[in-house]
C-alpha cells in the first residue's frame, strides 16, 4: 500500500529538490499541508472530524427538535417502550420516549465537541503558561511549580474526576440554562485535571531550547526575556504542543461522555452521548442500535482526532516519530 | 511522597466539603416528613453540623488512627475501612487478571508487529490498537454485555458468580471473563504499540547485530538479547498503568455489576457519601503515588546501567 504511493506521487514531485528559498517561499504550513496529505489515514480522520463538526453546526436544521416526542407513533409496542426503528422521518429511529435519535445524535455532538475542544485549548493555555515559566525563569518559581504539577498528577484523574463532577452536580441552579452551567464546569474541572502534560512537555522544551545558538543570540542583541519565550521559545516548541492538543481533545471527548455516562455530567433532557448511552443502559434488550449509535459517534470522533493527531505528528517533526 | 499525598487530601476534602447540603437532602424532599429540624438532627448525627475545618481535623484525626470514617448512606454507620476491605479483593482480583491477560496478549502482538514491520499482520495489528485506545470502555462493555450477555447468552451479565455457586471456582472464572476483556482492551492496544517500538528501538542496536554475526539463532536473538532490553521501558509503562487500570476498572464493574471498589465509588457519590467515596480516592491516589515511585525504584533494579 504504502509503496504504491510514493511510486505514483514521485513524479507529482518536482518541487521537492528546490533549493531553501523555494520552500521557504511556500510558508511552514504548506510544507506541513504537503506532509500530512500523504497520511492517508489522518486525511480520513480530518474529513471524518470536520463533517462531525459540520452536521453537529448544523443540528438545529434537522426535522425533529432534540427534544421533540413524536406523538404520531400509534405502534402499541413502540408506544409503550419507545425504540421505534429507522424509517424516513426517523432517520436513525426513535429513542426511548420516541424523540428522534438522528436529531439528539447531532445536538449531542456539539456538546462532546465543544467540551473536547474548549478544554484543550484552556488546559493548553495553563499548561504552556505553567511550563513557560518553570521552563524559562528556573529557581524556585520552577520548584513550586513542578512541584504543584506532581501535586496534580497525584490526583488519580478518572475518581477525582467522577468525585469533584459529583460534588458540583449537588447545586442547584435557579433561572439559568442549566446545560450552560454544567458545560462550563465540565470545561473547567477537565481542564483544571488536566494541564499537567502540556506543561511538562513546554518545560522540558524550554530547556533544552534555551541553550541553542538562535536563543543565546537573540539575548545578545538584548531581547527581553518576555520576547525571548513569545517568539523564539514558545513557537518552537509549538510542535510538541499541537500534537499533544490534538490527542487530548479525544481523551477529553472520551472523558465528558464518561462523566455524563455515570449521570454526573449533563443532565437530561439535554443529550450528550454519555447520557444517552447511560439512558439506552436500561434498554438494551430492545434495540442494539440504540446501544450501537451514540457509542459509536464517540469512536469515530476520538478515532477520527487520534489518526488527525498522529498525521499532525509525521507532518510537524520527522523526528518526533517512533519516541 | 507523603507531603503529596497529605496535600492530595486536603485538597480534595476540601472541594468536597464545598458541596451544598448532604446526603439526606434528597430523601427529606421525598418524604412526607414536614419537621423542618428533622434534616437538623439528621446532618447533626453524622457531623455535618460542624464548620469545614473542624471535619477536616476530625477526618484527619481519623484517618491517622486508621479509620477512613463512618459511611453516610450507602451503609450507614458502617466504618468505611470495613465497607471497602470488603470490596478491595474483588477489584485485586479483576486488575490483577486484567493485568496478566494485558500483558500477555501485547507481548505476543507487539513481538510479531516488530519481528513482522509492516507487514499485513503488523496492520492491522495498528488498526486493532487504533481501535482500542479511541473506544470508550463504558461502550465497549455495554456492547459485549448485549452480544456476549444477552444476544448470544454465552457469558453471565454481571455480577462475580451465581447464585447458589458461591464455591464454584469455574463459574466465579466465567463471570471474570467478560469484565477481564473489557478492562484489558485499552492497556493491549497501547502496551502492544509500546512493546512494537521498544523492540524494533534494540533490534537495531549494535549488539544485536553482534549476535547476529555471532550466527545465534533468530529466536535467541530475539528473547535473549532484543527483547530483554525492550522489556525496561515497558516496566515502568506498566508500573504507571496501575492507576489507569484502576480507573477503567471503574467503568467495567459499573456495567458488570462487579462488587468492586470502582462500582463503590460510584455507588457513593451517586448517594452523596462522601466519606466512602473519599476513602476509595485516597486510597487511589495513594496507589498512584505509589506507583510513580515503583516505576522509579523498577527501573532502576531491571536496568543495571542506571545508577542514582
Amino acid at each position: 500500500m504504502a509503496a504504491t504511493t510514493t511510486v505514483v506521487s514521485l513524479p507529482a514531485q518536482p518541487t521537492q529538490p528546490s533549493t531553501q528559498e523555494q520552500v521557504k517561499s511556500k510558508g511552514e504550513l504548506a510544507i506541513v499541508w504537503q506532509r500530512f496529505r500523504k497520511h492517508r489515514f489522518a486525511l480520513l480522520g480530518l474529513g471524518a472530524l470536520i463533517f462531525m463538526l459540520l452536521i453537529s453546526t448544523a443540528a438545529p436544521l434537522a426535522q425533529w427538535g432534540p427534544n421533540e416526542i413524536d406523538r404520531s407513533i400509534t405502534d402499541p409496542q413502540y408506544v409503550a417502550h419507545g425504540f421505534a426503528p429507522p424509517s424516513t422521518t426517523h432517520w436513525f429511529g426513535t429513542d426511548e420516549l420516541n424523540r428522534d435519535m438522528f436529531s439528539r445524535i447531532l445536538w449531542a455532538g456539539r456538546i462532546s465537541l465543544a467540551v473536547g475542544f474548549l478544554t484543550v485549548a484552556i488546559g493548553a493555555t495553563i499548561g504552556i503558561f505553567v511550563g513557560a515559566l518553570a521552563g524559562f525563569y528556573g529557581g524556585w518559581l520552577d520548584t513550586v511549580l513542578m512541584r504543584i504539577t506532581d501535586l496534580f498528577l497525584s490526583f488519580p484523574f478518572l475518581p477525582t474526576l467522577i468525585l469533584i463532577s459529583a460534588m458540583l452536580h449537588q447545586y442547584k441552579f435557579g433561572a439559568v440554562d442549566i446545560t450552560l452551567v454544567q458545560v462550563t464546569t465540565i470545561v473547567c474541572v477537565l481542564a483544571l485535571l488536566g494541564w499537567m502534560d502540556t506543561a511538562r512537555l513546554v518545560r522540558g522544551q524550554f530547556l533544552s531550547l534555551l541553550n541553542r545558538d538562535f536563543v543565546l543570540a537573540a539575548r545578545a542583541l538584548g531581547a527581553d526575556g518576555r520576547r525571548i519565550m513569545l517568539r523564539h521559545l514558545i513557537p518552537n516548541s509549538l510542535a510538541p504542543i499541537i500534537v499533544a492538543a490534538s490527542l487530548n481533545v479525544g481523551a477529553f471527548i472520551i472523558a465528558e461522555s464518561a462523566i455524563s455516562f455515570l449521570g454526573v455530567g449533563v443532565s437530561p433532557p439535554t443529550a450528550s452521548w454519555g447520557s444517552m448511552l447511560a439512558d439506552f443502559q436500561s434498554y438494551l434488550r430492545y434495540s442494539a442500535v440504540a446501544v450501537l449509535l451514540p457509542g459509536g459517534a464517540i469512536f469515530i470522533t476520538v478515532m477520527a482526532i487520534n489518526f488527525v493527531g498522529d498525521g499532525l505528528r509525521d507532518a510537524l517533526d520527522p523526528w518526533l516519530r517512533n519516541r | 511522597m507523603g507531603v503529596t499525598l497529605v496535600l492530595a487530601s486536603m485538597l480534595l476534602f476540601g472541594i468536597l466539603n464545598l458541596a451544598p447540603g448532604g446526603p439526606f437532602d434528597a430523601q427529606i424532599a421525598q418524604s412526607h416528613v414536614q419537621d423542618p429540624t428533622y434534616l437538623e438532627r439528621l446532618n447533626k448525627m453524622i457531623g455535618l453540623d460542624k464548620p469545614i475545618h473542624e471535619r477536616y481535623l476530625d477526618w484527619v484525626g481519623n484517618v491517622l488512627h486508621g479509620s477512613l470514617g463512618e459511611s453516610w448512606s450507602i451503609a450507614r454507620g458502617q466504618q468505611v475501612n470495613a465497607i471497602i476491605g470488603s470490596r478491595l479483593p474483588n477489584t485485586v482480583m479483576l486488575m490483577t487478571l486484567g493485568l496478566i491477560f494485558s500483558l500477555l496478549i501485547a507481548l505476543v502482538i507487539g513481538t510479531i508487529s516488530a519481528v513482522r514491520q509492516y507487514s499485513l499482520l503488523d496492520n492491522l495489528f495498528t488498526a486493532f490498537s487504533f481501535f482500542g485506545i479511541s473506544i470508550p470502555a463504558f461502550w465497549f462493555g455495554l456492547i459485549m454485555l448485549k452480544f456476549f450477555g444477552l444476544q448470544l447468552r454465552i457469558f453471565p451479565v454481571g455480577g462475580i458468580y451465581s447464585v447458589g455457586h458461591e464455591n464454584d471456582l469455574l463459574d466465579r472464572a466465567w463471570h471474570l471473563i467478560l469484565p477481564m476483556i473489557v478492562l484489558s482492551l485499552l492497556q493491549v492496544a497501547q502496551w502492544s504499540r509500546f512493546l512494537r517500538s521498544s523492540l524494533l528501538e534494540t533490534l537495531r542496536q549494535d549488539y544485536v547485530r553482534t549476535a547476529r554475526a555471532k550466527g545465534q539463532k533468530e529466536r535467541w536473538v530475539l528473547l535473549h538479547h532484543s527483547m530483554r532490553n525492550a522489556l525496561i521501558p515497558l516496566v515502568t509503562v506498566i508500573a504507571l498503568a496501575i492507576p489507569t487500570l484502576f480507573g477503567g476498572a471503574i467503568f467495567t464493574e459499573y456495567i458488570f455489576n462487579w462488587p468492586g471498589m470502582g462500582q463503590l465509588l460510584v455507588n457513593s457519590v451517586l448517594s452523596v457519601d462522601w466519606p466512602v467515596a473519599m476513602g476509595v480516592v485516597i486510597i487511589t491516589a495513594a496507589l498512584t503515588i505509589m506507583a510513580n515511585f515503583l516505576a522509579d525504584v523498577a527501573y532502576v533494579v531491571v536496568d543495571p546501567r542506571i545508577r542514582y
